[in-house]
């Protein structure tokens, strides 16, 4: 080994692994349709998580709720407050409960424990509803957590709600947003003979109200004049969650996760439903647009355009500048899920840069169709990527840039690549007019720090063999 | 939110730690050329990988079986079998640790058959594959830790004839910390086999050559050579017998075995040198008799700001109990010491430290912080020492927090924290005198102020 203080230009870089050939293609050569819907390889070192995971990620900024991760303990402390939800009300989401499973209990059982758990989480906490997640080892030791969750439900008069979210399903996130999605219109679902009035107010779901995004959409959809029922599920309570029956219209913003929930509470309770997407000034004007369309009312449209004009107007020198700053400077994207990807795509491209590599963990053929079209020839576009993957393009490709999640923040700073975080415990709002600026603030910060100058210097003396 | 007259027992509330393969993970990644895979589904893997970037703020690949529902009635063999072709094909390792985990263990999938037939069927050179098991559901990561080192020492050592070299085998430390311990042993003057060696692994300088497994690591040939070093030292202090690979060599090899604490505080560190002078004979040279004058006297200076701190300590036994004897040793008794394990020696280890004082700790075994947090509150703790799990005593209970141990995912630099040595404690020592002064100086005025102005200068006076 030896230090030389030049640039760490990768080892040699190994090829793709066969299996992973038809989850690689490059825009304008490959002809192949891309294969996003494998399961991960085993010992290819997938960046994907679990269903479990999936399942926490949508459910867990329900504040008010009582997160109970039935399994062993290491579940459940690796996801112990890992996202940056907002709350304007209860901590109790915060909290990370696990039943702390044992060798007796994989031997016996773990119900007892379970039924045991809740109970003292409600007498302790009084909170309006437990989620009781499934972990792997549950599914295989047969626990019947619906029955449980039933009585301990009957028992405290209270929603004790069961995520069928055991892990081992399937490695691909999207199966737990389906448990959550499950898990959510149980919740909702009104009582016998309970009816939730229509109202004109809207929900949102797939808002997570990182770095406080939701408060910020909320703002501006009643600066228009809309009011916000909920958000699915960012700064939501039990209570609140409960009258997603009465909404006019759902805004789905995070399609992976939330399609699904639209398209039950359509059938359900007949909601219509949009896409809208609050990622960039483009996109945050094109959704207030599209909501004001669907109202219908007078002066609405007005009043968004007023909105979209002031704030284009207040952002457009700052953008300007780090526009300049950028220009032709050369991005990888790497997601969990292609609505992200696609968002940063567009706010990367508003910024002058080129997106030459882009990857997302869960992607479907049709997202990656659309990222196809929306990169220039001879970009890379991956499905669920591994780190040697993701190594071999960020040298290849010469990026300047990465966006993607902790994992690869430290694979691209040994890379000598600059980094923004688009992950879920980011501190900073991302969304609207403000985050567009904060987000081009950071690709300026990271992509023309002088730290890759004084790096890459060489220091001019000479260097003694041995230690 | 009104506390609860009896604790919380049977649901764990925010856990003081993570899970036993990682222990595992943690161990292996200290031995050069070296993969993991974690047997599995591929949660598990993923989130062991990022907990461990996040502390280490490096690149950690750990491999997964990524096992589905079908492999989990039928068998994970298969996806086993593929998960270590494809290791060895894109890292070219020449160690491959197998750890499980609850799901597989649960399965009964036999990993050291599936791995011998693995062999016989591919006929590779050179490249070891080595079972290790972690079932989560009966032990933390510290259990993990001692299982994999000692599995490995298993593994490799044969007879050798005897040596002049000193086996170290290091509890969970940090690569500063580890990179302390080997700059020490050379101004010493001793040849050690130090494992496992975390110092480059996982703390990688910027400027070599990128590759997929970082270099450093202990080799697998001088821990062949381990059963032939004239002396172990290990410091697993609380580890229990049958986990403890330093108890091992001695039992078959004849090693004799110094178990003593991690070598932080005055009292610990010189065990650590006692121990390597009576295994070498050899004078300890002046600068490590400056460096311990050094730590002398910034506990003459640190004294009286020391005693006026009850602080609980918490985390993996090795780093709880040092970390308690360097309190004691200063005049800081701590008023609560926890532990998310359990182990037969640690409260022992713990009482004993304090046994002739006044004041004793309270103990906790199995914590979680719903129990530290109400503990520490009802002892008036006013700082705590331990890792990230602790930012709820500081939000909920404003209890400052020294940042040590793993993980210590919300600051930068977990792979740095040097707590060992005499100029690692007195750094330790520093940053816990300093955390006290910025909360007392932050605080002090108006804490007088209500107590000797706002009650009209009557001492004693009732509210
Ligand atoms: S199943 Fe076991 S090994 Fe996997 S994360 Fe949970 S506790 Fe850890
Ligand atoms: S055991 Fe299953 S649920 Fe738990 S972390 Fe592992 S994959 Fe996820």
């Amino acid at each position: 080994m030896e230090i030389t203080g030049s640039i760490p230009s990768g080892g040699v870089c190994t090829p793709c692994l066969d299996e992973r050939q038809n989850s690689v293609v490059t825009t304008g050569k490959t002809k192949t349709r891309i294969h996003c819907a494998d399961d991960s390889l085993a010992g290819a070192v997938s960046q994907r998580a679990c269903v479990y995971s999936g399942a926490r990620v949508v459910l867990n900024p329900i504040t008010d709720a009582a997160h109970l991760v039935h399994g062993p303990v290491g579940c459940a402390s690796y996801t112990w407050d890992i996202r940056g939800s907002l709350s304007s009300g209860s901590g109790m989401y915060r909290n990370s409960f696990s039943t702390d499973l044992h060798e007796r209990d994989i031997i016996f059982g773990g119900e007892k424990r379970l039924a045991a758990c809740i109970d003292e989480i409600v007498r302790r906490y009084h909170p309006p509803a437990v989620f009781v997640y499934a972990t792997c080892v549950v599914g295989i030791i047969g626990d019947d957590i619906i029955r449980v969750c039933r009585e301990a439900s009957e028992r405290h008069g209270i929603d004790v709600i069961p995520v069928e979210s055991s892990g081992f399903i399937s490695g691909n996130k999207i199966i737990g947003y389906r448990a959550a999605a499950h898990a959510l219109i149980r919740l909702i679902t009104p009582k016998e003979g309970e009816v939730i009035p229509k109202t004109r107010r809207v929900n949102l779901l797939g808002e997570y109200n990182l770095g406080g995004e939701k408060w910020l959409i909320e703002r501006y959809l009643r600066e228009i004049g809309v009011e916000m029922n909920v958000a699915c599920t960012g700064d939501s309570t039990v209570a609140a969650l409960k009258q997603i029956p009465g909404g006019y219209l759902n805004l789905v913003q995070c399609t992976g996760s939330m399609h699904y929930v639209a398209k039950l509470l359509e059938e359900q309770y007949g909601t219509p439903s949009v896409d809208v997407n609050f990622f960039g000034a483009y996109n945050t004007a094109e959704s207030l647009r599209a909501i004001a369309r669907l109202y219908d009312e007078p002066g609405m449209t007005e009043r968004a355009e007023r909105l979209i004009e002031r704030e284009t107007t207040r952002i457009e020198p700052e953008i300007r500048y780090y526009r300049q700053k950028l220009e032709g400077k050369r991005a990888a994207i790497y997601v969990g899920g292609a609505f992200k990807a696609l968002a940063i795509i567009r706010q990367l491209r508003e910024l002058g840069v080129d997106i030459v590599f882009c990857g997302t963990q869960t992607g479907k053929q049709e997202d990656y169709e659309q990222i196809h079209g929306m990169l220039k020839p001879g970009s890379v576009i991956v499905d669920d990527a591994n780190p040697a993957e993701i190594e071999r393009f960020l040298v290849e490709k010469r990026v300047d840039i990465m966006a993607g999640g902790v994992k690869e923040r430290v694979l691209a700073h040994k890379l000598g690549v600059g980094f923004v975080d688009h992950n879920h415990d980011r501190k900073e709002c991302l969304a609207g007019y403000d985050g567009a600026v904060t987000f081009a603030r950071e690709v300026f910060f990271t992509c023309c720090s002088p730290v890759w100058d004084s790096l890459r210097r060489q220091p001019d003396w000479e260097v003694a063999d041995g230690t | 939110m009104v506390p609860d007259p009896h604790p919380l027992h049977e649901v764990n509330e925010n856990q003081c730690q993570v899970c036993m393969p990682l222990g595992g993970v943690m161990a292996l990644k200290g031995i050069a050329d070296s993969m993991v895979l974690v047997h599995g589904s591929q949660g598990c893997s993923t989130y062991m990988r990022l907990s461990m970037v996040e502390h280490f703020n490096e690149p950690v690949d750990i491999a997964s079986s990524s096992l589905n529902e079908k492999q989990t009635i039928y068998g994970g063999e298969e996806n086993f079998r593929k998960g270590l072709d494809n290791i060895i094909r894109v890292y070219r390792p020449k160690v491959i640790g197998v750890v499980t985990t609850c799901l597989t263990e649960t399965m009964g999938e036999d990993t050291g058959r599936m791995i011998g037939t693995y062999l016989a069927d591919r006929s590779l050179h050179g490249i070891d594959i080595i079972p290790i098991s972690t079932p989560s559901y009966s032990g933390t990561q510290s259990e993990g830790f001692w299982t994999a080192v000692r599995d490995l020492i298993v593994y490799y050592t044969t007879t050798v004839s005897p040596h002049e070299g000193v086996n170290i085998i290091v509890a969970q430390i940090s690569p500063a910390d580890t990179r302390e311990i080997k700059r020490i042993a050379r101004l010493m003057g001793v040849m050690i086999t130090l494992v496992p060696d975390i110092s480059m692994t996982l703390d990688r300088p910027y400027g070599i050559l990128y590759e997929k497994i970082p270099p450093g690591g202990t080799r697998r040939e001088d821990i062949a050579g381990m059963g032939g070093a004239k002396a172990t030292i290990q410091f697993g202090y609380c580890c229990p017998d049958p986990l403890s690979p330093g108890k091992y060599l001695e039992e078959e090899y004849g090693v004799p075995l110094y178990n003593i604490p991690l070598p932080t505080g005055l009292m610990n560190m010189d065990r650590f040198i006692r121990a390597l002078v009576s295994i070498t004979k050899k004078p300890v040279p002046q600068s490590i008799m400056l460096e311990r004058g050094w730590l002398c006297d910034a506990m003459a200076d640190a004294h009286k700001c020391l005693a006026e701190i009850r602080p609980a300590v918490y985390g993996d036994p090795e780093l709880v109990y040092a970390v308690s004897s360097l309190c004691v040793e200063n005049g800081a008794i701590p008023a609560l010491v926890a532990t998310g394990t359990t182990s037969s020696r640690f409260s022992r280890e713990i009482l004993s430290l304090t046994q002739d004082g006044e004041r004793q700790p309270e103990i906790l075994e199995q914590a979680d912080f719903s129990g530290i947090g109400a503990t520490a509150a009802q002892k008036g703790v006013n700082l705590a020492i331990g890792h990230s799990g602790g930012k709820v005593l500081t939000e909920r209970h404003g209890i400052p927090l020294v940042r040590a141990g793993y993980p210590v995912h919300d600051r930068l630099g977990g792979q740095r924290i040097l707590t060992l040595g005499y100029t690692g404690t007195l750094s330790l020592l520093d940053t816990i005198s300093n955390t006290y002064l910025e909360e007392k100086y932050r605080t002090y005025r108006q804490l007088r102020r209500t107590e000797f102005y706002d009650r009209g200068g009557v001492i004693h006076a009732e509210t």
